[in-house]
């Protein structure tokens, strides 16, 4: 190991409109070494590593690159330099296959050479199978994934970034790919691996840098320090337990309650759901986890009605037959849904916090009369969503995209909790939220439950669901496990249903 | 140096009542060059395109004559392209209303005014809903894009004017010129001030401006096109349906239309010829984004563009000038608002290409 | 009998290339991820274009590559607009329209009346002299295997080159695209100039060799026949030539069943392709997954990169 850093970043500065995303950060890479980078969302994690990536220029500050100063232009020039990078959101092209994703790539004619042959060598060496005529449309989150690292791995490169890798695998094929990283570490391959989960970090890395709000708040040395140490410098104070616990009451009767409900996706990359039966009675908070693509976006429809579910007793809320009600209807039957996006699905980011809190809130509160608009109870309800659930911004006026990610899903769920629901569904509430709004989030769904409330929590975040729920289930592809109590099982055996659910009649095809 | 835009994160108030402002002056002097190049005196052009037709005798009422149908028509397509239908067929609709409208005028001339006209003002608005809501169906039922079929359909309503005017409905005392008899007294648009030619339809077009503000801002309906116009998804998890809203915005764009068209042939025109419209429908497209796609705006937008028309005629007589200036001003105003719009969510930034001397 | 075969087969193939050639152009600029609505202006400017350095110059060669050239520059302004100043599509393309109507309609009306020589049909000896077939492969004027070739060379490009495969790339994920380092807006406005072009052209067409004169809105909605030929041939560039050829016979034909005195009114006839293209559509879309399958999915989407 040489003395000369591989990447040496200092005094970092990038601005965005409203907000310093990365202020005066320094940030020094060892050949060999399998840094994390480590910071709450919103931290400035991901602007960094766009910069070393060249898809945003830095306004200040420095790079180098083996020890010489370097301008990344774009992508391209990070590329030629030996940089490579697995992106979060996956920057592929689903209409084209797998070969064509990759050639897509790489920037230099040669490498697109005997591309195929060089695919299929260098996913079975690493233990990354793919298929190169594959269409991208039609493979699995963990086989997407693949396709960036091996994209990566037939540049050579010297560093490789990881952005979140592991939030859409399963518990064994986030093993898997530590073992692909490690192998690439003891062959000289530098990796920078950017995460907010701990226990992963203290598993992978020898080097951490900790941001916070754009700022490097600490470097430290991931297997010495215990996950609390290392949550506790992410997120700046330190941690309390929820001031809510759960209260234990759980009704007898259920609220909510779906019987086979079988649904054809009739979307090209959709998954169908496949006789899926549960049910949650008042006061229960149901997880259910899963990797995401495997029917939630599917289920979360269903039960909201933005997709009929066919037979009125396919789905019962507060014992009505809803399953071929539509949402203001169930809404009307006491239910209530929290969808996982955000921006144009759970709130119309054009539009302002009154117009939002109309949005979901106008048939339970009785927001418009004779089919007119009753403006003032509106923004009467907007501002007690602002007020009981401390949502900070200038008003009911503000339009919802002038929010940030943490408070506009604070307006949101508090636009739904306030509706006083028997059942309340949501889907991946703290997804992208900071700390301070997750622990809000969780204590308001707590206390919705403790008032008797049936809650499901359809949720990726496995510490979540462990945290919150009173019974977890887990959906893979389009099934879903039969629920069981949260004392009753472990991290592993719901990381095995994860990577697929057996079925009784015996065609197991689990990926 | 370049020029960067960059999100400002929320509607600028300013910019959407300036952009207009400054798309109007930029079109303006584009104009005035225009005249330069065909070889007329800007000044003079200007003044006669633009000035002239206001002052010249009954100017005021002719640019109300030209504003109602392009205000009926801006109303109703400001609405369906809140909820994002892109009906761009309102010319097809306006000459079905107009053929539905005088038709049943010249079916009935004798009956009372009382009956006569307002059967056929509501014929006329009911042949302009037919029109549009053929565009309804097929893109509900069939999924195709309503922007080609509803400008298909207005080749095709032109067509069957075309046809009834020269064939059926032809007038056998008019020398065979293609049209149909005048309509009789009682069929006839009554000009509600004497010696000028303003006829009812500028109320008709103020009361569908003042109900079309009422319906975007104050009703559920407004409400649900815009939702769905901004994010369907959203308006699918507040339980709104999208074909209501897609059936319910053609058939608004479509009836307005319709009852533009019925005015208009038994008003200024009064009768049935292959020529009813010189392109008022899609004016009207240009009306509604001058108009912020707002009922009131619309009133605005459509006095401007009304006198675009009026300006291009006399333009024509006056400069030598081809009538066709009017359809480049059209092009060119949108052109221009499209382009300062840009400035309502983006602020403009200018930029080094050396990053760093950004931040002294 | 074999002399009318071959008229009427020189007579749809002169009616098909025009909408061919524009639809090609439109078919690279979606697949770029691009709609542009303003066909029909293109066309039209391009038609006036070409007709007037045509008639000034006497040379149809140098029409044409004017006819090209206008198209270019008008497409210019809607990617300017769409492409750098992130305004819709929709509305932009919709100004091009009304733009170009009557910017055409203002040069025109020097050259109502005018007639300019048509663009010759080759004629190679021998060959073009067999019965039937010698008309037909070897007897067009040279823009139909123009045509013919650029369809042939869109398909290769797009689906045999790397920046064809980009160029996709782009039209399918804009995001992802700009993510590898894909000059996302350069492509796109590379896509919209050959859209222009093509456009420009299938205008000459019209002008010199389908018509000999001009006049006013000459082009009758045949931009918005090429945009429906897109989707017909959902976004498959040999498709298009079925679809323009289809279009093309449904043209030829309401002419010769009204030569022919069938007692039909001819305004329903003039119709029919126009009722044509909305049956084509409807026939084609109610295929959701089909559609949704082939479009690119960033079609008629605004990009913007931050930073």
């Amino acid at each position: 190991m040489t003395d000369t850093p591989l990447l040496k970043l200092t005094g970092i500065v990038k601005q965005f409109p409203g907000c310093l995303a990365n202020d005066h950060v320094d940030l020094t890479v060892m050949p060999g070494e399998i840094h994390a980078l480590l910071g709450e969302n919103g931290a400035g994690k991901s602007t960094l590593v766009k910069i070393i990536y060249g898809v945003l220029r830095p306004d200040e500050g420095e790079i180098l690159w083996q020890g010489e100063a370097v301008s990344i232009a774009n992508p391209n020039h990070a590329r030629k330099l030996g940089i490579g990078m697995v992106f979060q959101h996956f920057s592929l092209f689903e209409a084209l296959t797998v070969a064509e994703n990759i050639a897509l790539g790489l920037s230099d004619p040669k490498d697109r050479e005997g591309l195929r042959e060089r695919i299929v060598e260098i996913s079975t060496n690493y233990g990354l199978p793919l298929d190169p005529d594959r269409a991208v449309h039609d493979l699995s989150v963990g086989e997407r994934q693949r396709i960036e690292i091996v994209r990566c791995l037939l540049q050579s490169p010297k560093l490789l970034i990881m952005d979140e890798p592991t939030s859409v695998l399963t518990p064994q094929e986030v093993e898997k790919l530590f073992e692909t990283l490690r192998r690439l570490a003891s062959e000289g391959c530098s990796i920078l691996y950017i995460s907010h989960k701990l226990e992963e970090i203290r598993a992978l890395c020898e080097k951490a840098t900790i941001m916070r709000l754009g700022r490097v708040v600490a470097h430290c040395d991931p297997r010495e320090s215990t996950a609390r140490q290392l949550a506790e410098l992410m997120i700046g104070t330190e941690l309390k337990p929820p001031s809510a616990m759960r209260a234990g009451a759980i009704e007898g009767t259920p609220r909510l309650e779906v019987n086979r409900l079988t649904l054809v996706s009739d979307h090209q990359f959709g998954t169908s759901l496949r006789e899926i039966s549960f049910s949650v009675r008042g006061g229960e908070i149901l997880g259910i986890g899963g990797i995401a693509g495997n029917g939630q976006t599917e289920l979360m429809d269903a039960l909201s009605g933005e997709v009929y579910a066919g037979k009125p007793q396919t789905i019962l809320i507060d014992g009505v037959p809803a399953g071929h009600m539509g949402p203001s209807q169930r809404r009307s039957a006491g239910a209530s849904f929290v969808p996982e996006e955000r921006n144009g699905h759970g709130a119309v980011s054009a539009m302002t916090l009154s117009e939002n809190a109309f949005l979901s809130g106008h048939i339970r509160h009785s927001l418009a009369r004779l089919g007119l608009i009753d403006h003032g109870k509106t923004t009467a309800f907007a501002q007690e969503v602002i007020k009981v659930f401390d949502v900070r911004t200038v008003g009911p006026k503000a339009e919802a995209r002038a929010l940030s990610g943490g408070n506009l899903q604070k307006f949101v769920i508090g636009r739904e909790v306030l509706q006083k629901p028997k059942v309340l569904v949501v889907s991946q509430p703290t997804w992208g939220v900071d700390a301070g709004a997750a622990a809000a989030i969780h204590q308001a769904i707590i206390e919705l439950a403790n008032e008797g409330t049936a809650v499901v929590l359809i949720s990726q975040d496995l510490d979540e669901i462990f945290a919150l729920c009173d019974n977890i289930a887990v959906i893979a592809g389009g099934r879903l496990s039969a629920p069981k109590p949260v004392s009753a099982t472990s991290v592993s055996e719901i990381g095995i249903l994860m990577g697929g659910i057996s079925d009784p009649v015996g065609d197991s095809h689990a990926a | 140096m370049q020029l960067k835009l960059e999100p400002r994160g929320f509607q600028s108030k300013f910019w959407s009542y300036a952009s207009p402002v400054l798309a109007i002056a930029l079109t303006i002097v584009t104009m005035g060059v225009i005249f330069l190049v065909l070889g007329k005196d800007p000044a003079v052009s200007l003044y006669t395109f633009l000035i002239e037709p206001l002052v010249a005798e009954n100017g005021a009422t002719e640019l109300l004559v030209k504003a109602s149908p392009l205000i009926l028509m801006g109303v109703g397509i400001s609405l369906a392209y809140r909820a994002n239908v892109w009906d761009i067929g309102a010319e097809g609709e306006f000459t079905i209303g107009a053929l539905f409208g005088g038709g049943v005028g010249l079916a009935f001339p004798d009956l009372p005014f009382a009956v006569l006209f307002p059967a056929m003002l509501i014929a006329g608005v009911i042949g302009g809903m037919f029109w549009a809501l053929i565009v309804a169906l097929l893109r509900t039922r069939f999924n195709a894009n309503e922007i080609l079929t509803s400008l298909m359909l207005t080749y095709i309503a032109q067509l069957i004017l075309i046809y009834m005017v020269t064939g059926p409905w032809r007038d056998p005392q008019g020398f065979g010129f293609p049209q149909t008899a005048m309509f009789s007294a009682n069929a006839t648009n009554p000009t509600i001030i004497e010696g000028t030619r303003l006829h009812l339809g500028i109320f008709f077009a103020l009361a569908a401006a003042a109900a079309g503000w009422l319906l975007l801002t104050r009703s559920l309906l407004g409400f649900q096109l815009r939702v769905q116009g901004f994010a369907p998804r959203a308006a699918r998890f507040a339980g709104f349906k999208e074909n209501k809203l897609v059936w319910t915005a053609l058939a608004l764009t479509g009836g307005l239309a319709g009852l533009a068209g019925t005015l208009e042939v038994t008003g200024p025109i009064g009768q049935l010829t292959p020529q009813i419209s010189p392109g008022y429908g899609y004016t009207a497209i240009i009306v509604a984004f001058l108009g912020r796609l707002h009922p009131i705006g619309v009133v605005f937008a459509a006095l401007l563009l009304g006198l675009s028309y009026l300006g291009g005629e006399a333009a024509q007589i006056e400069l030598a000038l081809p009538s066709a200036v009017t359809g480049i001003f059209q092009g060119v105003l949108l052109f221009y608002l499209l382009g300062c719009d840009t400035l309502i969510l983006y602020r403009l930034r200018i930029r080094s290409s050396r990053p760093a001397a950004v931040r002294a | 009998m074999d002399f009318q075969y071959t008229s009427f087969i020189l007579s749809v193939v002169i009616a098909s290339t025009p909408l061919l050639l524009a639809a090609t152009g439109e078919l690279v600029a979606e697949r770029a991820g691009v709609l542009n609505l303003g066909v029909e202006g293109m066309m039209l400017v391009g038609a006036i274009a070409a007709f007037a350095v045509a008639v000034t110059t006497g040379s149809s060669t140098l029409g044409i590559l004017a006819g090209v050239g206008a198209g270019v520059l008008t497409s210019l302004i809607f990617a300017l607009l769409t492409l750098s100043f992130l305004s819709n599509q929709v509305a932009t393309g919709l100004a091009l329209t009304i733009f170009g109507t009557g910017l055409s309609a203002l040069i025109g009306k020097a050259y109502v009346g005018m007639v300019v020589a048509r663009l010759p049909q080759i004629h190679i000896p021998g060959l073009s002299d067999i019965p039937f077939f010698g008309p037909v492969f070897f007897g067009q004027d040279v823009l139909v295997y123009v045509s013919f070739a650029l369809v042939a060379a869109v398909y290769w490009f797009l689906f045999r080159t790397h920046a064809g495969l980009v160029l996709r790339a782009v039209g399918n994920s804009h995001d992802a695209a700009h993510a590898i380092g894909f000059p996302v807006i350069k492509i796109r406005y590379l896509a919209v100039m050959f859209g222009g072009g093509m456009s420009g052209l299938a205008g000459a067409y019209m002008a010199i060799a389908y018509n000999t004169s001009w006049s006013e809105g000459m082009t009758a909605g045949r931009g918005w026949i090429a945009l429906a030929l897109v989707v017909f041939a959902t976004w498959r560039p040999f498709w298009l030539v079925v679809g323009a050829y289809l279009f093309g016979s449904i043209m030829y034909l309401s002419l010769y069943i009204q030569g022919f005195g069938v007692h039909i009114p001819s305004q329903f006839i003039s119709a029919l392709p126009y009722a044509s293209t909305v049956v084509v559509l409807v026939a084609i879309s109610r295929d959701r997954k089909r559609i949704r399958l082939n479009a690119p999915a960033s079609l008629g989407k605004t990009f913007h990169a931050a930073g």
